[in-house]
Order: C-alpha cells, then sequence, then structure tokens
C-alpha cells in the first residue's frame, strides 16, 4: 500500500494528487536457503532490538529487498515468514506513520489557531468555480457539489496524464514537472507563509535576510527531495510541503465544497487503487513491474532505501552480524560509490562466510518501511485544519478528529498488513474524521459546554 | 502528570501507544453515543423548564458514565481477542504484552481523553483575557478543574486495572465495584461549586483506588518500601 500524493504545484498549475497507501517491498522473491532466513531473522531481530530499545523479543523487522533499479538482492524471509513478520512490526510502522501525520497536523492547526491570513476568505481557486455565497441552501449545496465535480474531475485528468506519461516512460517530463512544482511551493509558499507568521507576531525582518532564508530553504529542500539527502530532513521538508498545501487548501476551498471535496476524494481515491483500471494501480504496478522506486517527491517513506546492485545474492557473507543504525550513515556513503562497493563486495565474499563484515550488511541493508503518500498527509490535515478553523467547539472538535484520523490509519495499516498489496489511505481515516468532525460539533459540543458551564464530569 | 505518565511509560512502546489511542478513541464514541442520547432528549423536552433541563442533564451523565463502563468492557474484549492474536504471532509464544500492561494503557487512553476534552478549551480560554468568577461563581473556577480533572485521569487510569482484572478473574464484583465508583465521582461533582464536597472524596476514593491497584499489580509494603529507601 503506498500513498501516492503528488504535490500540486499551485493554483496556477493543476493540482494532482493521488492517494494510496502501499508497503514498500519489491515482490519478494522466493528464498533460497534456510540459513539465510535463520540468519536473518537473528540479525534482524538484533537489529530491532537495538534500534526499537525495547525487550520485546519478537518485534522484528527483517531486512528486506533492495527494491532498487538493480537486481533484488536479498531474500527477506519465506513466504509463510512473511506475513507474521509483517504483522508483528505492524506497530512500529504504525508509529512510524503516526509521528509525521500528528506533526503534519500540529503544524497545520497551530498555523490555523494563531495566523489569521488563513482562514480570511480571499478568494478561490480556478478549480472551484462556484462561489458559495448565495442565500439559499440549495444553490449553496449545488454549487458545493459542481465544484467537487470540478476539482475530482482535474484531479482525475492530471492522475491519468501522468500514468501515461509513466507508462510510456517520458521520466525527463515527469521530474521536470515535479522539480517546478516543488520548486514553487518551496519558495513561493514558503514565503507567502513566513511573510504571515511575521505580521502575526508583528516581528520584522528585512528582504535580505528574508531572501538569504528563504533560499537556503528552497534550495536544501530541492535536494533533499529530489536527490539524496539524511532521511529525517527530507521527511521534515515533505511534512512541511504537505503543511504547506494544506494550508492553501483550507484558505481557498470555500467551506462545503471542502467537505465534500473530502468524502469525494476518499472515493476517488478507493476507487483509483482499487479498480484494476485505476490510474493509481497502474502506475503502482509499472513501478512495481520495472523495480523502480516511485519518484521520491511523491511520497513520504518512512524508512531508508539503498539501491544497490549486486549481481549475486551473498548468503554466507551475511552472518550473524549486528545491524547498527551507523550502517546507515556509513552506507549512505557507500551508495555514492557503488562500483566500489561492488569489487569491495566481490573480494569479501571470499573470506570465512561467518564472518561479520559490517560494510556487506549495510550495502545490502534495506528497512522495509511503510510508504505514504503526500496526499494523505495533506488531506489530512485538511481535514483537521478546517476543524480547528470553522468548528465552534475549537479543542474539542480538533482532538476528536484527530484521534479518529489516527484510528482510520492504524486500521488501514491492518488492512495493508492482512492484503499486502496497494490500499488506498484516505477513505477509512477520512470517513471517520468526518462522522467525528460533524457529530461532535453538533452533538457532543452542547453536551460539553453544559457540563462545563456546570462544572460536571462525566 | 498524565502527560509525565505518557512520555515516560507509554511513548517507548509502540504497541502501547496504538492501544492508548485506540483506548480514547472507544471513550471518543461512548461520549458520543452518550451526548446523543442526550441532545435527543433535550430537543425532546421543554428548554425552558430549569429543573427538567437539570434533571435531564443528570441523566445523562449517569447514562454517560454507564456508557463509559460498557465501551471500557467493550474494548477489553477487543484487547483479548488482540492478545491471543499476538501470542499466537510471536516466536516465543508468549505475548509481547500482558493483559495488566494494556489494562493500564486503556486506562490511561481513556483517562487522556477525558480530561483533554475536559480542560482543553477550558485552557484555551484560560490564555485570553479575563477573570474569574466574575458573575459571582466561585473564583477557583481554574483551579477546582485542573484538579479534578487530574483526579479523573488518574481515576480512570486505575479503575482502567482494577476493570480488566477484574473481568480477566471473573469477579464481577470488582468491576460492580468500578462502575459503582465512577458513578460516585460524578454525582459527587453535582456538589460544585461547593467544592469541599467534590474534590476531597474525589481524592479519597483515588487513594483508595491506587491502593486496590497497587495490591493488584503484585506490588506490595514491602516493594514500596524497598523502592523508596532504594532510591535516597
Amino acid at each position: 500500500m503506498i500513498t501516492f500524493m503528488s504535490n500540486s504545484d499551485s493554483e496556477e498549475e493543476p493540482c494532482n494528487e493521488r492517494t494510496s497507501l502501499m508497503s514498500a517491498e519489491s515482490p519478494p522473491v522466493p528464498s533460497y536457503q534456510d540459513g539465510l532466513q535463520a540468519s536473518e531473522a537473528g540479525e534482524a531481530q538484533a537489529h530491532r532490538k537495538r534500534r526499537a530499545g525495547s525487550s520485546r523479543g519478537p518485534n522484528n523487522i527483517t531486512g528486506g529487498e533492495t527494491s532498487g533499479s538493480g537486481v533484488p538482492v536479498r531474500e527477506s524471509a519465506l513466504e509463510n515468514d512473511e506475513e507474521e513478520l509483517t504483522l508483528k512490526y505492524g506497530a512500529k510502522h504504525v508509529i512510524m506513520l503516526f509521528v509525521p501525520v500528528t506533526l503534519c497536523m500540529i503544524v497545520v492547526v497551530a498555523t490555523i489557531k494563531s495566523v489569521r491570513f488563513y482562514t480570511e476568505k480571499n478568494g478561490q481557486l480556478i478549480y472551484t468555480p462556484f462561489s458559495e455565497d448565495t442565500p439559499s441552501v440549495g444553490q449553496r449545496l449545488l454549487n458545493s457539489v459542481l465544484n467537487t465535480i470540478v476539482m475530482i474531475s482535474v484531479i482525475i485528468v492530471m492522475t491519468v496524464f501522468l500514468v501515461l506519461l509513466y507508462k510510456y516512460r517520458c521520466y525527463k517530463f515527469i521530474h521536470g514537472w515535479l522539480i517546478l512544482s516543488s520548486l514553487m511551493l518551496l519558495f513561493l509558499f514558503t514565503y507567502i507563509y513566513l511573510g504571515e507568521v511575521l505580521k502575526t507576531y508583528n516581528v520584522a525582518m528585512d528582504y535580505p535576510t528574508l531572501f538569504i532564508v528563504i533560499w537556503n530553504f528552497g534550495a536544501v529542500g530541492m535536494i533533499c527531495i529530489h536527490w539524496k539527502g539524511p532521511l529525517q530532513l527530507q521527511q521534515a521538508y515533505l511534512i512541511m510541503i504537505s503543511a504547506l498545501m494544506a494550508l492553501v487548501f483550507i484558505k481557498y476551498l470555500p467551506e462545503w465544497s471542502a467537505w465534500v471535496i473530502l468524502g469525494a476524494i476518499s472515493i476517488y481515491d478507493l476507487m483509483a487503487v482499487l479498480c484494476p483500471k485505476g490510474p493509481l494501480r497502474m502506475l503502482v504496478e509499472t513501478a512495481q513491474e520495472r523495480n523502480e522506486p516511485i519518484f521520491p517527491a511523491l511520497i513520504y517513506s518512512s524508512a531508508m532505501m539503498w539501491t544497490v546492485g549486486m549481481a549475486k545474492p551473498d548468503t554466507a557473507a551475511r552472518g550473524p552480524s549486528q545491524q547498527t543504525w551507523d550502517a546507515a550513515e556509513h552506507g549512505r556513503e557507500h551508495l555514492r560509490s557503488p562500483s566500489h562497493a561492488e569489487s569491495q563486495m566481490s573480494e569479501t565474499r571470499s573470506p570465512v562466510p561467518t564472518r561479520p563484515i559490517t560494510s556487506l550488511e549495510e550495502l545490502e541493508e534495506e528497512e522495509r518501511g511503510v510508504k505514504l503518500g503526500l496526499g494523505d498527509f495533506i488531506f489530512y490535515s485538511v481535514l483537521v485544519g478546517k476543524a480547528a478553523a470553522t468548528a465552534s467547539g475549537d479543542w474539542n472538535t480538533t482532538l476528536a478528529c484527530f484521534v479518529a484520523i489516527l484510528i482510520g490509519l492504524c486500521l488501514t495499516l491492518l488492512l495493508l498488513a492482512v492484503f499486502k498489496k496497494a490500499l488506498p489511505a484516505l477513505p477509512i481515516s477520512i470517513t471517520f474524521g468526518l462522522i467525528f468532525y460533524f457529530s461532535t460539533d453538533n452533538l457532543v459540543r452542547p453536551f460539553m459546554d453544559t457540563l462545563a458551564s456546570h462544572q460536571l464530569y462525566i | 502528570p498524565a502527560f509525565g505518565l505518557f512520555i515516560f511509560t507509554i511513548a517507548r512502546d509502540p504497541l502501547r501507544i496504538i492501544i492508548l489511542i485506540a483506548g480514547a478513541f472507544f471513550w471518543l464514541v461512548s461520549l458520543l453515543l452518550s451526548s446523543l442520547i442526550w441532545f435527543i432528549a433535550v430537543k425532546a423536552s421543554n428548554p425552558q423548564d430549569e429543573r427538567l433541563q437539570k434533571g435531564l442533564l443528570i441523566f445523562g451523565v449517569m447514562f454517560s458514565v454507564l456508557l463509559q463502563e460498557a465501551f471500557r468492557f467493550l474494548y477489553y474484549k477487543l484487547l483479548r481477542k488482540a492478545i491471543e492474536g499476538l501470542v499466537a504471532l510471536s516466536e516465543d509464544g508468549c505475548s509481547p504484552i500482558s493483559i495488566q500492561q494494556m489494562a493500564y494503557v486503556a486506562g490511561v487512553g481513556f483517562g487522556l481523553m477525558s480530561g483533554a476534552f475536559s480542560m482543553i478549551n477550558l485552557l484555551a480560554d484560560a490564555l485570553g483575557p479575563g477573570t474569574v468568577g466574575i458573575h459571582g461563581d466561585s473564583q477557583l473556577y481554574f483551579l477546582t478543574s485542573a484538579f479534578m480533572t487530574m483526579v479523573l485521569i488518574f481515576l480512570h487510569t486505575f479503575w482502567g486495572i482494577l476493570f480488566f482484572h477484574g473481568c480477566e478473574h471473573q469477579r464481577w464484583w470488582e468491576v460492580a465495584a468500578v462502575i459503582i465508583m465512577h458513578l460516585t465521582v460524578s454525582g459527587l461533582s453535582f456538589c460544585n461549586p461547593l467544592y469541599v464536597g467534590s474534590l476531597v472524596p474525589s481524592y479519597l476514593l483515588m487513594a483508595a483506588a491506587a491502593a486496590w491497584a497497587y495490591l493488584l499489580s503484585g506490588g506490595s509494603a514491602q516493594n514500596l518500601r524497598r523502592f523508596l529507601l532504594c532510591k535516597c
């Protein structure tokens, strides 16, 4: 299950969002040796223990296969072991996804609550051409539905376009487009955001400083997202651009349209990922067939992935060595010179098989993480942000939506562990979120207000 | 303090975090249903009648308490099933998390959610300008709310442990005791703003529940002494 989300550029450029949730495995290769799994399980277990710092024995994740452009190197586990492992490490992955989603939502809610710019209505996007300032309820409803139809059709068109480009291998075009859109996001939106925040807190900043700050921020962001960079920095940048995008949506989508759009997009997500002809599904399958990672600018990945091409899977040299996180840093350096690494590997293959060779481990290691598309981040944050902005019950509603979304994410990941293929991440969470938003706002709020005014506790 | 509990004991282990969030979710659902009932009752009744409204409120509170306990029971059932699943999956045949830990985490989840819902609007308003109790209400509103919320969070935690323990060992009187305690505490809050009537008994009940939960979890006076003496 991967969630796909391509960053929409701005109001001017078309929004293109697709969401699905997928686990970051390439198609499993049948294992060839028993010793392999035992050693793998052993070292993965040790690795997990070291990393998680918990005393839980069975909590382990085996290093996954490389899903780079090279040949899949390592076997993760036997087929029947794989299911257990998947479910077992499910908890850790859920948390790895909880944290960024929570961070994104916190950023959005904090901004909404403090910066008034994002709650003022200053016009609408061209994607939602119908205004909602109409006098009658029916007219307003009709307008919002029409807005939704326009928006969804735009998204569908863009998605299909992207999938076609991908299928016909117009990689340069896609890359150029993504680079352009992330450029726009990183520079323009950050500029606006920073301007508004400074305005709110009445802090003065001169233009040269502003220029330097934004230039650095944007340049590092471009490098991190599209090229290589430390994983945490890349994650942080992805979270930030998701938050910026969500803020733009919250500002420019009229009220009812926003809710209807959220509902419609989760239905669309469901169909796009699960139907055999759905564009997202085709994208995922094509990417898997070609054994390529999906564009880094579109997905949030919770784990590192090193793509190393190794001709022969190396069984013996794996050994029971510990894989530490230092391996991560070490492995990155190795990544830059894959050819050097390969020669190193072929040399070290001959020595004693059971001798732990850490460099080898690093190169072959790939954390099997879960990937979540950026679109999901954005829409979750839009939901929570809208709840914070427009609900009169304020924090209660926001909190309720937050918990609802997290639970939806949990359930989705559980389904992921069961089904093991790309799943849409939006529907369950958004449904829960919407239900909780409307019910909390209308039902719980009067109850809690009355209780609080009498200071009663339940 | 509840947050401290969270950080020190729960944040390390991802499984506990999930159980916590799920616990909060269950509490939320119970709150939703109870407020739905109350809302319907209010809409169906005469809004002018003060006594009726008060009576309905009391009814709503009691009903909500009962619903919360019902959901705690449902959550317990769910966790039992989950534990069986985890045991089946684990390599060495024992579950990575025991039912007592789950009880504790579930209790904290319930407590955090209930505390959050009780306090957070208050806190947000407290940041703004204003005077407490300007209309003749008690001036200690914020303070007492804070203390009451804290005692409620702790109580939820202990009740979680007691409840699960009662269900585990089929000791239904323990479960009934928890329910009665919950009803009592809620009922005591009706004494507000006569704070003596509500805060003091609540704290006493909390101390009792704490001691009981501690004993149930396997602690004893010797353990306590050893723990304290080792530290100093």
